[in-house]
């Protein structure tokens, strides 16, 4: 049995995608409130854990179990789990031409709400949270009236991820290589974001391929994940020794393509 | 996915009841007798029925049309028949108290009450059922503005000069196959009469109703906007879900005189039959416009309905500096064909054009847009802007653009914009991932893809097409 206060445990999971396995015998336990850093090289797994979780078609798992507040995570539609709680920021989101902002984000609030039996957001009320979202994360009040994502820069985009968690309030965030194609200031604005959430019953999961991310968003746990397995797990300190030593010396077989930290 | 978004497009058509009503059907059949009696039960002037039988003699020399993109037996003219009104309505009756309430009930049913308490505001509705005019309301209002907004059929008697003047003016009577026919044998439909330098108090709007089997509903409307004058008016169209195919062929004709607008918006919503492509309505238009100097038409259209759709809404720019609009939002599922789109022929000096076209396939249907340009020699400094966009969900659908573009006047401008998109499996997994079920997810990116149409629908039929579109889309996600 899991810890019973645990957020999410992954036991022993196995996953593929079309037919490949990716992730090949993970285990993770995560309490409410922890940030857990999940770094590893290019090909690693990373990516497909977070989709994995999130429940994107055609990404399956092949054995394992995984809870979210002790419920069968795997056994939920992938909206279900968004509405348990579930966010998954993405590293390239997708536009929706037309579909303003505002309208995507009241509609998702409102499905979640409604999924949890709570009374629906006054539209006028919404408005004035999106509003202190934008701010929040430095997008132009004006970005709630634009197409999901259309013609937005990669860190409009990552900022725009950002806004949508701090509307949709979960319980566990994927932040999947969110510092990706951020420069230093773009990164300061989404780590300072992510920061001001931090509270004791949300929890963090960070994918990221550097360790430059966690000198601003500071986890409780580092864990490499190598060849679809976590091959080592510490504190921040770990980090800092990959940055300094790269992933090789992790790996059962030395990756010809050395990827520095 | 593609699972999902078949399941979300099998929607159940909530429009396709039958009404018990007592009806006088003609015995099937097309021949001059049948012409000379529907003439008669209209009580007709002897000149229409003249008209009528030269169309007759005409369409019977005509071939019909198999340039579109459509595929569909060949129809039995004599199966069909050729005029069906609800037996209650034959001493037409004088007020609402007097009109079977089986009738006003399907009106309710269909969401347009026409009973005085209930009725729309801000909105006078003609509602025709099979070959007659049930209702018109609002007319009192209309009349103190000197708006005429009646039955096509009661035009004739009160207003026989304008009607003379005007019916087949802008669509010939040998314009087409259907055209042809349609003024062979067409029953009822509107007449809307703005007088100079009015602008209508009110929307209008005509409701289309089939309800008996094995019958052809061919209306006929007649809209004539007078010197800066300006009018809205709406069309919708429904019929019960059945297993025989049914024929529709109506002509449309817009006038806009001088310095006019007439703003002219269709919501249709035939039964488009099932999803193996039993049933359905055959939906074969004509729908014109001329504008003269200063004029302005615009054609808004949110087809959804049909198993087939042959209607291409189209300007005939005149006068000079006339501005011609088509905007149309086409969704095909299951096994439904659409080959539509407009003609925009610029005459007059200085005319301008805008066609924004948005089709959507899915399951195994056939969206096609088929759109001509022509830039006559005499139209300097002509402007024609197009762009058709094509959404696919799914991957058994298709989607085709056909554009025609002939330029006889070097000074014209003419830009073609075209975008095919999917919905993708990233944008479905997005929506989902945030919490919303795979439907709407689909509707909200289908409704993405129209906003520029649905924006130009006036307020209330904005509403009503996008809720449409979501009934149109539910179960269509996977």
């Amino acid at each position: 049995m899991s810890n019973t206060n645990s957020l999410l445990t992954i036991k022993d999971l196995h996953a593929s995608v079309e037919e490949k396995q990716i992730i090949k015998g993970l285990d993770l336990d995560i309490k409410p409130g922890e940030v857990h850093a999940i770094m590893g090289p290019n090909g690693a797994g990373k990516s497909t854990l977070g989709y994995v979780l999130s429940g994107r078609d055609s990404y399956s798992v092949d054995s394992g179990s995984v809870t979210l507040d002790g419920e069968d995570l795997l056994e939920m539609e992938t909206e279900d789990r968004a509405r348990a709680g579930l966010f998954l920021a993405f590293q390239y989101p997708v536009e929706i031409p037309g579909v303003s902002n505002l309208e995507f984000l009241k509609a998702s609030v409102d499905a979640q709400r409604q999924a949890r039996g709570e009374e629906a957001i006054t539209s006028a009320d919404f408005l004035k949270e999106a509003k202190a979202a934008c701010k929040q994360v430095n997008l132009p009040v004006a970005f709630l009236k634009r197409g999901v994502n259309e013609g937005f820069s990669g860190g409009e985009k990552k900022r725009n991820e950002l806004m949508q968690m701090l509307l949709l309030k979960p319980k566990l965030c994927i932040l999947d290589e969110t510092d990706s194609g951020l420069d230093i200031d773009a990164l300061q604005i989404v780590a300072e974001g992510v920061n001001s959430q931090r509270s004791a019953d949300r929890s963090f999961i960070v994918v990221t391929h550097y360790q430059r991310l966690l000198d601003y968003i500071k986890p409780d746990f580092v864990h490499v994940l190598s060849d679809g397995k976590i091959v080592k797990s510490g504190d921040a300190s770990l980090a800092l020794e990959l940055e300094a030593q790269g992933y090789s010396w992790l790996q059962k077989e030395p990756v010809e393509d050395e990827l520095e930290g | 996915m593609t699972e999902q978004i078949d399941k979300a497009l099998a929607r159940e058509y909530e429009a396709g009841f039958v009404s018990d009503v007592e009806s006088e059907t003609f015995e099937p059949g097309l021949d001059e007798n049948v012409i000379r009696r529907i003439s008669e039960m209209k009580g007709e002037p002897e000149w229409m029925l003249e008209w009528r039988l030269s169309a007759f003699r005409e369409w019977l020399e005509m071939e019909e049309p198999e340039w579109a993109l459509v595929d569909y037996p060949k129809i039995d003219f004599q199966s069909i028949s050729y005029y069906s009104a609800p037996k209650s309505m034959k001493d037409k009756p004088k007020s609402l108290d007097e009109v079977d309430p089986e009738l006003l009930r399907t009106y309710e049913k269909l969401g347009i009450p026409l009973i005085e308490q209930q009725m729309l505001a801000g909105i006078a509705v003609d509602a025709v059922f099979d070959s007659v005019s049930v209702v018109t309301t609002f007319r009192e209002k209309l009349e103190e503005a000197g708006v005429i907004f009646c039955p096509i059929s009661e035009a004739l008697h009160k207003y026989p000069d304008l009607v003379k003047k005007y019916i087949g003016s802008v669509v010939p009577k040998k314009d087409n196959y259907y055209a042809a026919l349609n003024c062979a044998v067409f029953t009822d439909g509107s007449f809307v009469y703005i007088p100079k330098g009015t602008r209508c108090p009110m929307e209008l709007s005509t409701y289309f109703r089939i309800n008996e089997q094995n019958t052809g509903q061919f209306e006929r409307t007649l809209i004539i906007a007078d010197e800066g004058s300006h009018v809205s008016y709406l069309e919708g169209c429904t019929a019960p879900q059945r297993d025989e195919n049914q024929l529709h062929a109506a002509v449309v004709e817009l006038v806009a005189m001088d310095n006019a607008e007439i703003k002219y918006s269709t919501v249709q919503n035939w039964y488009p039959g099932d999803e193996n492509g039993k049933g359905g309505i055959y939906n074969f238009v004509t729908k014109r416009g001329i504008c003269h100097t200063n004029a302005k038409i615009s054609w808004t259209q949110v087809e959804t309905g049909s198993s087939v759709t042959w209607k291409y809404p189209s300007c005939i720019l005149k006068g000079d500096n006339s501005v011609g609009e088509f905007y149309s939002v086409a969704l095909t599922r299951g096994r439904q064909q659409a080959d539509t789109g407009t003609k925009m022929i610029h005459i007059g000096k200085n005319t301008k054009s805008t066609i924004i076209s948005k089709g959507i396939s899915a399951g195994r249907s056939n969206n096609s847009y088929r759109g001509l340009v022509r830039m006559n020699p005499g139209a300097e400094g002509a402007r024609n802007f197009t762009q058709c966009d094509s959404l696919l969900i799914g991957d058994q659908c298709g989607a085709h653009t056909f554009p025609y573009v002939e330029s006889r006047n070097p000074s014209a401008i003419i830009e073609h914009e075209a975008t095919t998109s999917k919905v993708s499996d990233e944008q479905m997994f997005l929506c989902r991932q945030r919490g919303l079920d795979p439907e709407k997810a689909v509707s909200m990116i289908v409704n993405g893809f129209c906003k520029e149409v649905f924006k130009e629908l006036p307020m209330e039929f904005a509403v009503e097409a996008g809720k449409l579109l979501e009934i149109s889309l539910e179960g269509s996600v996977g």
